[in-house]
């Protein structure tokens, strides 16, 4: 016998047949990981890089909720500046690093190719590339930040080339960014750029993907929910971005060259500015929440053990917010000079988004209702998702109407709107979806228990944060503001505790992971029951991802799999698809 | 024992497992045909990308252009549309040429493909080359973009603005460079606004019937109102638009800039095709990177036909 498997050597790791040999032990060294071809190990690295980035916008954020505990009637110049910088940094490295790459660049990366069934994603070159330009974006921040510390370390003595910090918002309106700058605005563009290259490259290489590397028997509407979001958000980045792309080169050329597009006093036009930069950056909206809405179809149907209600109506429906997000932009120029015609249309537009929202959370309800429901750490971070998308959604439409839009534009109001949606629902699906896949990503199970705690401390803290802050905002508090009135501080004492509990939970969540890594159980292939391709594999997969080419057939059909004691997962019944499905 | 030599390659899954394989077959596709299709969809993905790029200098081109006509109408002049013409013929003719390749690399004729790859090299060095000779005209006469621009507020350079930029495309230098009263910026008393000049943009009851002639200069003499309906000089524009002429430089130059160096980036990719078509790479089996280089010098052709009208030929 061992006769017969020498001539074939080289094939022997790849196989994996008793050696236990995964895509991690796959090729060891620091040179294996930074130049794999492997989507699994890309996504792997994607994530350390972007949890770094939440890591970083988190702890501005922690700073300027402690600094926002005091009114700040007495306020310096200093303390100001600095308040700029601290809330600029925040939304810029939590846009750009986290939110946009979050899902696709890590779960979709790893989750993609294996529920096609694939081997990889159809440009794995790309997908490299795409993670190194990632890294080369973040280090302009990286740069932005160190200027603005040794600026601040050194007294003023030290600054960099191009400035110190940045203080122009996360939007980079003119001509905050260009004749009234004070910090590295080109650095931090040139980072933005870089990283929208990034998401470029990896929304070619999914749409390329799922086109043509479904296998056999995958129609389009045999396709995992979550392929149809991710298709719908790469859509998105392949047509939103670029634009983006071609604003940020104005800008740069503008502050270097002084040519006059977007800054008034050469002649340009502000409000194009605007139009360009939200022409991307709403559509973007949608690249943060609809990965989001498909790992909630996920997690919702494996763990409430019941098939997807009403798949052909979220599939659609993220089609569908994907082509609106494209026509709802001028939402958020309500008050820069649009023209009320203009302002008329948009406002209907973006009513109409909340149709196919609403439609994907009566789908996911209907999923719910009459489920197996098993309330798993993934489970609560979806069930979390849908109050705090609810919510979210809803203060939406009081924004989409002008005139209480005029009222309510700039303030708390949309601030906490925002955030709970792109940084709420999203951050909860993310979360929860790194509980669902974390066994087939590191082959290890977690504590359930500390998971579970941890995820009703964020959804406590969570709201402790952001809902005075709808209040704070009807009653007039505006955004960016580093002191207040004194009556507005009790809704920021609250808002900061909330903070602080939120914090909690997520270092609970990080030491959850890191004692699975360490002293984890061995993860069964499918602990969850689900069908989706994914589950069909071991856990962690095999560098190619599947000894034997799965079988194709509904991703929501759960009735073949039953439950084995022995590894506490589960497995394909062994017995005719007939006998177990009659019930 | 026929049956276990055969297990390993139930397996075939390895990374380097191209079992008799095309060698340019990707181990995570299935078939060539696979492949293939794969990266037309990717790259069509990719022009749709590079559209949507180009379009946001195309939006920014239009609302300019519509807020300062005179401004275009004035600086355009600057431009060689001789120069222009030509530039566009030679790039269509390597747009030929490369398509012309692809169906040489799908007929299997190799020499064909590689003398038609050098011909679409060397259109692509042609157009570069005009246009360079075309920046260098800007660059001796200070036409840059921003505030390098003679015409800008800001510029503090030796060169003083023309009066007539017809004059630089007629090659009568003396004219726009001789004597000092042409040389000269005027003054803002000796070009002031006429106090009956109604503002086009500024809407109304006459609205449309002065922008039909907007190069009429209500307070100009007949004769120089004839002059204007051939083209606009300095003095017949207002204080405002003459602070805006430097806008047209910088769409100008970013645009044509942004395209050059995608002219320059296909003509590096047809030079790589053209040294792998050399060694006999290409075959009817496999011609996927001749086809997919040729959308992109298409594209990059497209833009360009876009770009020739929108800059060279304003009335």
């Amino acid at each position: 016998m061992t006769a017969i498997s020498t001539p074939l050597p080289h094939d022997l790791p790849h196989d994996g047949h008793g050696h236990g040999d995964n895509y991690l032990t796959h090729g060891k060294g620091l040179m294996s990981w930074l130049f794999t071809l492997d989507h699994k190990r890309i996504g792997l690295m994607y994530m350390t890089v972007v949890l770094g980035a939440f890591a970083l916008g988190g702890a501005f954020a922690v700073a300027l909720r402690t600094h926002l505990l005091w009114p700040h009637q007495d306020l310096t110049a200093q303390q100001a500046e600095l308040y700029n910088n601290m809330f600029t940094l925040h939304g810029a490295v939590m846009v750009f690093m986290f939110i946009i790459p979050a899902i696709p660049a890590v779960l979709g990366n790893f989750i993609l190719p294996l529920q096609l069934g694939a081997k990889d994603v159809a440009f794995p070159r790309l997908n490299l590339l795409s993670f190194h330009i990632y890294c080369i974006g973040g280090l302009f921040f990286v740069y932005v930040l160190l200027s603005g510390v040794v600026h601040a370390a050194t007294g003023g003595q030290v600054t960099f080339p191009g400035g110190f910090g940045l203080d122009t918002g996360w939007t980079f309106y003119a001509p905050y960014s260009t004749s009234k700058a004070s910090g590295s605005v080109t650095a931090a563009v040139l980072g933005a750029f870089m990283l929208g290259f990034s998401s470029i490259l990896t929304g070619l290489n999914f749409i390329a993907t799922i086109h043509s590397l479904r296998p056999k028997g995958m129609t389009w509407f045999r396709m995992p929910l979550l392929l149809w979001s991710l298709y719908a958000t790469s859509i998105i980045q392949i047509l939103a971005t670029p634009v983006l792309a071609i604003t940020l080169l104005l800008l740069v050329a503008e502050r270097t060259l002084g040519i006059g597009i977007f800054d008034s006093s050469l002649g340009g036009d502000p409000v194009l500015m605007q139009h360009f930069f939200w022409f991307y950056s709403h559509p973007a909206v949608y690249i943060m929440i609809l990965p989001a809405m498909g790992v909630i179809s996920e997690i919702i149907t494996a763990h409430s053990r019941k098939h997807i209600f009403g798949y052909t109506f979220v599939a659609m429906s993220s089609v569908g917010i994907a082509m609106l997000s494209f026509f709802v932009w001028g939402h958020h120029m309500f008050v820069s000079g649009q023209s009320p015609m203009a302002g008329a249309i948009f406002s209907l537009l973006t009513f109409l988004v909340a149709l196919p929202s609403a439609v994907k959370v009566f789908n996911w309800l209907g999923t719910l209702y009459k489920g197996d429901i098993h309330l798993t750490t993934p489970m609560l971070y979806v069930l979390g998702f849908l109050l705090l998308f609810s919510i979210g959604g809803l203060t939406g439409l009081p924004l989409a109407a002008i005139n209480v839009d005029v009222h309510l534009h700039d303030t708390y109001f949309v601030i906490a709107h925002f955030h709970y949606v792109a940084m709420g629902s999203m951050l909860f699906a993310f979360l929860g979806g790194m509980y669902h896949w974390w066994p087939k990503m590191f082959g290890k199970m977690y504590n359930d228990n500390a998971g579970r705690v941890a995820a009703v401390l964020i959804f406590i803290g969570f709201n402790l944060t952001f809902f005075p802050q709808f209040i704070a905002g009807t009653h007039g508090m505006p955004r960016r503001y580093a002191s207040y009135p004194p009556e507005f501080q009790i809704y920021h004492v609250l808002s900061t505790f909330g903070a602080y509990t939120m914090t909690t939970g997520l270092v609970i969540v990080l030491l959850n992971w890191v004692h699975s890594l360490a002293r984890g159980k061995k993860a069964p292939a499918n602990p969850w029951g689900a069908n989706t391709l994914e589950w069909h594999t071991s856990s962690p997969p095999p560098h190619d991802n599947f000894k034997v080419t799965p079988e194709v057939g509904d991703p929501y059909d759960m009735s073949g799999w039953v439950y084995d004691q022995a590894t506490e997962g589960w497995v394909l019944s062994d017995e005719p698809r007939a006998a177990t499905s009659h019930h | 024992m026929a049956q276990l030599t055969t297990t390993p390659l139930a397996h075939p899954v390895g990374h380097d497992a191209h079992n008799g394989h095309d060698p340019h077959l990707a181990h995570h596709f299935d078939t060539m045909e696979q492949q293939y299709r794969s990266n037309k969809t990717g790259m069509w993905v990719f022009l749709a990308t590079e559209i949507l790029m180009f379009g946001g200098l195309f939006c920014a081109y239009s609302v300019y252009r519509h807020n300062h006509p005179e401004v275009f109408a004035f600086a355009h002049e600057a431009l060689d549309r001789k120069w222009g013409a030509i530039n566009t013929i030679v790039l269509i003719t390597s747009s030929l040429t490369m398509a012309w390749a692809v169906r040489a690399a799908q007929m299997n004729q190799r020499k064909l493909l590689s003398f038609l790859l050098a011909l679409t090299i060397l259109g692509g060095a042609g157009f570069m080359v005009i246009k360079s000779v075309e920046y260098k005209t800007k660059w001796e006469h200070h036409l840059f973009p921003g505030r390098l621009n003679v015409y800008n507020k800001e510029y503090k350079g030796e060169a003083k603005p023309y009066a007539d930029l017809l004059a630089l495309k007629n090659g009568d230098e003396e004219a726009a460079m001789g004597g000092d009263e042409v040389h000269e910026a005027p003054t803002a008393a000796a070009i002031a606004v006429p106090p009956e000049y109604v503002d086009p943009n500024a809407g109304g009851p006459d609205a449309a019937k002065i922008r039909a002639n907007f190069a009429v200069v209500p307070g100009l003499s007949d004769k120089a109102n004839e002059h204007l309906e051939e083209h606009l000089t300095l003095s017949s524009l207002n204080d405002l638009d003459r602070s805006r002429i430097n806008a047209f430089f910088s769409v100008y130059f970013l645009m044509t800039g942004l395209h050059g160096i995608h002219v320059l980036i296909g003509m590096g990719l047809i030079t790589w095709l053209f040294f792998r078509s050399l060694r006999n790479e290409f075959s009817s089996k496999y011609f996927a990177p001749v086809d997919l280089v040729g959308l992109y010098w298409h594209i990059v052709d497209v833009i360009w036909i876009f770009l020739f009208p929108l800059l060279y030929l304003i009335h």
